[in-house]
């Protein structure tokens, strides 16, 4: 576990993450990152911390916003929300991800088709 | 630029990340205790879950950062590296701007100086000049009624120019200086320096008040800082004065150009001039200016509503004198009269300044785009390796930037020096007029900000070139391919350039060629070989009986002196620094004298018989005058010819015809002479007359012309001579007519030297435009010129090729300008005497001058194009 936690996720994992997620509904930041790691059955291990200099950048590049609230768990939450912009940018992020996962996937396993 | 907001929100985003990551670790504290963790295990758990918080804040904190300021100083080391790499292209850009932003800078120092800034009182911006709009100066009366009658200022003060002999027990001197009402200083708000100024609790009706004033200057150089002189008695026009006081240095008055000695009370303006009643006659305009602050909450609009129904109702009261008068409200400082010429003037040089950085803009333009291109390839690495485009062009505006900084820098500095000489000339000696341009903040903020928007200006230029490039293109063919033939920005721009700079040579040659025309133009008088004494005789004590003896003594006396000519007396010689007299005339028939109902305002001359002689003015028909035309004679006068045409009816049969003046007093036309100049050389041909000096009232102030066949400056000493055996103590001021007119030329010749530099300016800048382009294009292709030598290109084949192009560029924009300048003259006639476009000499001259700076600027350019070896150039790569 300790193993696949210490490599780093490539740039811009993280966000795009954030912002799948963000785009099936609005979290704060805990909920967040229990998301992450449930949807990946615990094979991503974010650092916790890690998820906040992320939001900042897409705050920033106000692919997201912020607001301060109450959850439903009856708890003060700052949940963010995913933007029009904040969409676009993730539609775009993922096709270019798909082709060069497909692209690393090519090379990895030469011969083989990538499963479609 | 987030970062500007974002200073402000730093603080609430430090504290709404610092609770949340709270909020976050105690969540996630709760959830491990309720999986039955005990509180310090969740703790730790839950704190290694997160990592370390301030290294998180760190991260998160510097995602908000100005993340430029880095990389900027790492921009403007680069930049600065690069510019040491090419220190001619920097040396020739930072040079460029320097004349650009100086010339700039210096004309708004001018325009900041003489129309921005208020006069240095304190609350300048509710102190209003009243401008009277038919008559150009008001009398002491009408100030009165004014002052007294109005309902929207809380008081009007009035200023009048005047020149006394001031002496201080050595040295007599005549100086000059303002009569001012007692209320002047109070209605400004001065406080003295020294002692105190006059209030009008100082005056008990006329010449009550024998007091003066001493400006700083003034006490400075002639007093010698001595605190002393409070309190002591001085001689003004021969009466005992007391000195009040010091005015402060900073107040420069306010009535701009004049530099004034003194301040005197205006109610003892008759006892200085021994004219009885003189500054009570209402048709006695020697009122120069008025001043007040309009009462609180009073709009311009209302005030001059107000003053125009006191001028209606003065009109009423006064049919004899006071015409129906409006009056508006300026800025105190530029009287009106002046006012509009200078602003004028002054826009119109702005507007050429303005062209000159244009024209410097589009050059460096030029220049940063050869140089963008020469740089393609390390362009394309730079974006090949991954640099955004946003960054590139970061960095070629920051080098613009920093180029445009150090030419801004460098001009500010030279126009400082120019401003400040400037503010310290005085172009007369004995007139103390100058021009105060002292430059302040505004003058400096305007260098700041022209320099950084024309850095951005032709930072901008390539631009495009960066964007469209093409990294894979350029690293594959190398920059020397984009060779092309098609018209680039480069040649609109350098077309551009030379144009805007054949506008300025245009327009800089018609000024000069103008003012050498007026220079020889035709006054109506030759002031050749003549000699002028100025003399006061009612300042020198004559009483008004004792005065026409005196003169004839002091003619007859001039006229025994060997060499003499002829000697003329005349009450102000035409375009003399001393002004004119101007009289309504009024048609024979007329019996409604009120000046509404005057034919015209005419100049007058009050002269002597043999004046029209010594002045060399030609008379045209009928006769001259005789001593016999005195006051038991019947009234006669000698007119121009354009009083016969505009007023009498026709040249031919003006003697003999009759006119009168507002008096009432019926004159016979004995004569006619040629028109002439009589205020400006570039005023319209106006009307005068001529009486003699014998049928006026004695004059004070007085004219003597004398000419000689010899050198008159010979003379001074025999003419000092001569009239010191009548009166040792008579002042004499003497000098040659032709140095008199220096100060009617002044406005004339400061206008083209102006124009003269800015054309200068404009020249350099297209050899500098010209010489870039050429250059570039010689270095560009030197591989190229380099076979077609070793395959046998002539030299002119060469030539051709090198610089082809540049001439054709060089021809089409001086034709532009030309035709631009040509248009663009119509302005100047306005302000430049005689200056006309559509003249075949100034034509010829701005083909020759562009003809000229195209063989200048291509000179070196096509030397190294000729000197090209094909051995060497091939070899190197």
């Amino acid at each position: 576990m300790t193993e696949s936690t210490s490599r780093d996720l490539f740039p811009g994992a993280l966000e795009m993450m954030i912002l799948e997620s963000l785009r099936r509904q609005p979290a704060h930041g805990y909920a967040l990152v229990q998301h992450i790691q449930q949807r990946s059955n615990n094979l991503l291990q974010v650092e916790e911390g890690s998820l906040y200099p992320a939001l900042q950048r897409l705050l920033k590049a106000k692919l997201v916003k912020a607001e301060w609230g109450v959850s439903s768990t009856n708890r003060r939450v700052r949940t963010y929300q995913i933007t029009a912009s904040g969409l676009r940018h993730l539609e775009q992020q993922i096709s270019s991800f798909e082709r060069m996962f497909e692209g690393i996937a090519l090379v990895l396993n030469p011969g083989k088709s990538p499963a479609s | 630029m987030v970062w500007i907001p974002s200073i402000f929100r730093r603080g609430k985003l430090d504290s709404d990340l610092s609770e949340e990551m709270r909020l976050h670790i105690e969540e996630r504290m709760e959830q491990l205790m309720s999986e039955g963790l005990s509180p310090q295990q969740a703790t730790r758990r839950a704190r290694i879950a997160f990592g370390n918080p301030s290294l998180v804040a760190e991260r998160s904190r510097e995602v908000w950062q100005w993340p430029t300021l880095e990389s900027i100083l790492a921009d403007v080391r680069f930049a600065l590296r690069q510019l040491r790499k090419s220190p001619g292209f920097t040396v020739a850009a930072v040079f460029t701007l320097m004349l650009a932003i100086g010339a700039n800078a210096v004309v708004f120092g001018v325009l900041n100086a003489l129309i921005l800034r208020p006069v240095n009182v304190p609350d300048a911006q509710s102190l209003y000049a009243i401008n009277p709009t038919n008559d150009m100066w008001a009398s002491y009366p009408e100030y009165l009624d004014l002052r007294a009658r109005n309902h929207t200022f809380s008081d009007i003060a009035a200023l009048a120019l005047s020149q006394v002999a001031l002496d201080t027990g050595k040295d007599p001197s005549r100086i000059w200086g303002f009569e001012a009402t007692g209320n002047y200083f109070d209605v400004l708000g001065v406080h003295p320096f020294l002692g105190r100024l006059f209030h009008p609790s100082d005056e008990r009706g006329m010449n009550s008040a024998p007091y003066i004033v001493l400006t700083y200057p003034y006490w400075h150089s002639h007093f010698h800082d001595d605190r002393g002189v409070v309190g002591r008695v001085v001689r003004v026009n021969r009466h005992p004065f007391t000195i009040l006081g010091v005015t402060p240095p900073d107040f420069r008055g306010t009535f701009i150009f004049f530099a004034p000695n003194f301040y005197l009370p205006m109610v003892n303006h008759d006892q200085m001039y021994l004219d009885e009643g003189n500054l009570n006659d209402r048709e006695r305009r020697g009122v120069i200016q008025l001043l007040g602050h309009l009462r609180p909450g009073v709009a311009k609009a209302q005030a001059v509503a107000d003053l125009n129904t006191v001028g209606t109702a003065l009109a009423k009261t006064y049919p004899n004198t006071d015409g129906q008068e409006q009056f508006d409200l300026g800025r105190p400082s530029l009287p009106e009269v002046l006012g509009r010429p200078v602003r004028a003037f002054v826009a119109a040089l702005m507007l050429l300044a303005g062209l000159i950085l244009l024209a410097a803009c589009a050059n460096l333009g030029s220049l940063f785009a050869a140089r963008a291109s020469d740089r393609s390839r390390e362009v394309a690495l730079r974006l090949a390796l991954g640099s955004s485009r946003t960054r590139i062009l970061r960095q070629l505006l920051t080098e613009a930037l920093l180029i445009s900084l150090a030419g801004g820098a460098a001009g500010l500095a030279a126009s400082i020096a120019v401003l400040r000489r400037l503010d310290t000339w005085q172009p007369f000696s004995g007139v103390p007029i100058h021009v105060p341009v002292q430059p302040d903040a505004n003058v400096y903020l305007v260098a700041l900000l022209l320099a950084v928007v024309s850095g951005l200006l032709f930072g901008i230029v390539p631009v495009r070139q960066v964007l469209r490039a093409n990294p894979y293109e350029i690293v594959k063919a190398g920059s020397g391919a984009r060779m092309g033939r098609s018209i680039t920005a480069r040649d609109i721009l350098l077309v551009t350039q030379i144009a805007i700079c054949g506008v300025l040579v245009t327009a800089s040659l018609v000024a000069i060629r103008g003012l050498a025309r007026s220079l020889h133009g035709n006054f109506g008088f030759d002031p050749n070989q003549v000699l002028l004494v100025e003399t006061d005789l009612k300042i020198t004590g004559y009483s008004p009986a004792s005065i026409p003896p005196t003169q004839r003594r002091m003619i007859d006396a001039l006229q025994a002196v060997p060499g003499v000519e002829h000697v003329g007396l005349v009450s102000f010689p035409p375009l003399g620094r001393g002004g004119s007299w101007k009289a309504n005339v009024f048609r024979d028939e007329s019996r409604d004298m009120r000046p509404s109902n005057a034919a015209a305002n005419s100049f007058k001359y009050a002269i002597s018989p043999d004046y029209l002689r010594a002045a060399g003015t030609a008379l045209l028909d009928g006769r001259g005058f005789t001593w016999n035309d005195d006051k038991a004679a019947p009234s006669v006068a000698l007119v121009n010819r354009q009083f016969a045409v505009s007023i009498l009816g026709s040249p031919a049969s003006a003697v003999g015809k009759y006119f009168r003046e507002a008096d009432g007093t019926r004159i016979e036309v004995v004569g006619m002479v040629q028109d002439g100049k009589y205020l400006s050389v570039a005023e319209a041909q106006q009307p005068a007359f001529f009486v003699p000096v014998t049928q006026q009232d004695p004059l004070g102030e007085q004219w003597m012309l004398v000419r000689s066949a010899r050198d008159p400056g010979q003379l001074t000493k025999s003419v000092r001579a001569a009239l010191r055996a009548i009166d040792a103590g008579m002042p004499l001021d003497m000098l040659m007519w032709t140095r008199e007119l220096d100060f009617s030329m002044f406005p004339a010749r400061m206008a083209s030297l102006s124009l003269g530099v800015l054309g200068a300016l404009g020249a350099l800048l297209s050899i500098t435009g010209i010489f870039g382009m050429a250059a570039y294009s010689v270095s560009k292709r030197l591989k190229e010129l380099g076979i077609r030598v070793a395959l046998g290109a002539q030299r002119k084949e060469v030539l051709q090729a090198a610089l082809g192009r540049a001439v054709k560029l060089l021809a089409i924009g001086s034709a532009a300008g030309l035709l631009l300048g040509i248009l663009a003259s119509r302005v100047l006639a306005f302000v430049v005497y005689q200056a006309t476009p559509r003249d075949p000499i100034v034509l010829a001259g701005v083909v020759l001058a562009m003809v000229l700076l195209g063989l200048v600027a291509t000179w070196i350019p096509a030397r190294r194009a000729l000197s090209v070896d094909p051995l060497i150039l091939l070899r190197e790569d």
